[in-house]
């Protein structure tokens, strides 16, 4: 009888530990409010599996590529089932993402592209729509007619495309005028900076479009700061809770929001999941997970805030 | 003789005198390629953009003297201004808690001083790493509290601080030109000063002449601490918030350049609380004119390199 209990007891756990899903999630370190809304979303994703035995996760986050590279290594070899990972920087974490797909391990990438097709599944915003939707909600707000300041992100390629892709928008406007472009690097105080320089070099900035919610807050400041917080078209982006919030109450200069959501991370982790579970996507008549998805760009207004605000989040 | 001497001051003098000369071109060219550059407004923005920068640099020029550095400061702004807004919360909107949580600031300020100093002195770590362990420490309680987060206060009694005019002149610049007087009275006219030169010039002669020669580089890490405390409370009530993730990124580098430029050593020794000041104020210029002439976004780090280098040559050049 004990023999057999003794049987029992190994076989469940050799048995659970075989069915155990091993997902690992390497994403950077929170360096400015959406990283940090990331690291949140991705413990939030994480805990809604708390109570399910079958699936462990492994969450790092790096400061650098090469800290990253070092963590992948490690959760490689400790073993996993899947890999979901927003990298770094592509170039030099491309080797250790192919080497993972390689190896059979389910690779998820998530928003930073790497140069290479070598994985499973790719999940990312969409930085054209990002720009774009905010220069067409200006120009149409301004009726075609007027100066606008752009306070980008820090200069790099999805900043780029942001930029250019609201170039585009307003490009149909002739009347439109880019009166200065100036980088705020995702920071509420260098964006205060900028702004404060920029109100007293321009007499009428009829609006102004921010790379993200949290410069939006330094601009603010600037404005409420000079008393110029009035008849200006405000855009930001990537729906920062506070923004939200102020957009659900009826913010007279910010009128509109797009989201660029960090909460992707919590997608692409269920995906994993979905994926080593052989689950399929609902409507889909296709078996498996898709391989490239592009989350659309959502537009957010008074009337919908209420659905994008999470106010226990970070971000 | 008299004659011979006086000239050989006017020479010492003038190379001191160099940076306010760079400072001044730096604005004429910027207000002649934008008149909106010398619209009185903007050189107060200026004077208040430069003002947290600058007043920790003023702290770092006592340690480089001194023969240190601290690469701490950038992360202490945040974990200070974290521990004020947080206690501003804790205590609600009244001047009492305003000022109980000021001091509770400044107090952190000095006690991470007097650590730094210690372990540099007593345990025989290089400043270097001491503060280096320090910069990763603090950014990561700061981030750790707040989960990646924002630090916010609502408090009207506190962000009013950061926004306040005085005679209508920003308080930060105020305090800012406040502070590099103190400072400069400090660290030239006490035994202290004196003694600060004395440490990062040469230890040996220094220890035979019976200066405490940890006990003085402790306390410039404490007048370090002291700074970063004051920036740290200006910035954050100024935004109302700290970003645990961006909040005084790269201000260690910022604080330390304006020093070099200003003159400091950094070897040790060499270094005024005037040049300091300037050469943060030239930071701040340029930053300022980036904006303004509206330079391309990827050239302005190549534009601000060549301008900082520019700035410590014609000083050297002058010295020769």
């Amino acid at each position: 009888m004990r023999k057999f209990l003794v049987f029992l007891v190994l076989a469940i756990v050799v048995l659970s530990f075989a069915a155990k899903i091993r997902v690992g999630v390497a994403i950077p370190a929170a360096d400015h409010g959406w990283t940090g809304g990331m690291v949140w979303w991705a413990q939030y994703a994480i805990k809604q599996y708390q109570n399910d035995p079958d699936v462990e996760f492994y969450l790092v986050t790096a400061k650098e590529p090469s800290e990253q590279i070092a963590q992948v290594q490690a959760l490689m070899a400790k073993g996993i089932d899947a890999l979901v990972i927003n990298p770094y920087e592509s170039a030099p974490l491309t080797p250790i993402c192919v080497q993972a797909f390689r190896q059979g391990i389910f690779t998820v990438i998530v928003d930073r592209g790497i140069n290479s097709e070598e994985y499973n599944c790719y999940i990312a915003g969409d930085n054209y729509m990002y720009g774009y939707l905010a220069g067409k909600y200006i120009a149409e707000k301004l009726k075609g007619k007027g100066n606008i300041v752009v306070i980008r992100g820090i200069p790099c390629s999805i900043d780029d495309e942001r930029v250019q892709a609201f170039k585009d928008a307003i490009s149909l406007y002739p009347d439109l005028k880019i009166i200065a472009e100036q980088p705020g690097y995702w920071s509420r105080e260098k964006a205060f900076e900028v702004m404060q320089t920029l109100l007293t070099k321009f007499g009428t900035i009829d609006a102004v479009w921010t790379g993200d919610d949290d410069m939006l807050h330094g601009v603010l400041l600037a404005l409420k700061q000079a008393g110029r917080d009035k008849n200006m078209v405000l855009v930001g982006g990537a729906c920062e809770k506070n923004m939200v919030k102020m957009i659900m109450d009826g913010h007279p200069l910010i009128g509109v929001n797009f989201t660029y959501p960090p909460n992707m991370i919590s997608t692409a982790i269920n995906l994993a999941v979905m994926a080593l579970r052989k689950q399929d996507l609902n409507g889909f008549y296709q078996r498996g997970i898709p391989r490239k998805i592009i989350l659309a760009t959502e537009t957010v207004t008074k009337e919908n805030a209420k659905d994008y605000y999470f106010p226990e989040s970070v971000f | 003789m008299i004659l011979i001497k006086d000239k050989w001051t006017f020479k010492l003098n003038l190379s001191k005198y160099i940076i306010v000369f760079i400072l001044v071109a730096l604005m004429i060219f910027s207000g002649i390629l934008s008149p909106a550059f010398l619209k009185p407004r903007n050189i107060l923005n200026i004077f208040w953009q430069t003002s947290y920068v600058g007043i920790i640099a003023i702290g770092i020029t006592f340690v480089m003297i001194a023969g240190g550095i601290d690469l701490s400061v950038g992360s202490m702004v945040a974990l200070l201004g974290a521990l004020a807004i947080q206690s501003v919360n804790k205590f609600g909107d009244s001047a009492l808690s305003v000022f109980l949580s000021i001091l509770l600031t400044y107090g952190l300020g000095i006690l991470l001083g007097f650590g730094t100093g210690l372990l540099t002195t007593k345990g025989k770590i290089p400043a270097f790493v001491t503060t280096l362990g320090g910069m990763a420490i603090y950014r990561s309680l700061v981030l750790n509290f707040a989960n990646g987060g924002v630090y916010m206060t609502i408090s009207r009694k506190y962000s009013d601080i950061g926004m306040k005019f005085v005679l209508g002149l920003p308080l930060p610049m105020i305090v800012f030109i406040a502070y590099a007087i103190v400072a400069y009275i400090l660290l030239d006219k006490t035994k202290f000063g004196r003694h600060v030169y004395a440490v990062g010039a040469n230890e040996t002669a220094a220890l035979y002449s019976a200066i405490k020669v940890d006990m003085v580089r402790t306390l410039t890490y404490v007048v370090s601490g002291v700074s970063v405390a004051t920036s740290a409370v200006l910035l954050s009530s100024m935004m109302s918030s700290v970003s645990s993730s961006s909040t005084g990124n790269g201000f260690e580098l910022d604080a330390i350049a304006a020093a070099v430029i200003g003159g400091t050593s950094l070897s040790g020794g060499k270094g005024s609380v005037f040049g300091t000041f300037f050469g943060a104020l030239i930071l701040g210029v340029i930053n300022n004119m980036l904006v303004m002439l509206n330079v391309a976004v990827y050239l302005q780090g190549m534009v601000k390199g060549l301008i900082i280098i520019a700035a410590v040559l014609l000083q050297n050049l002058r010295k020769e």
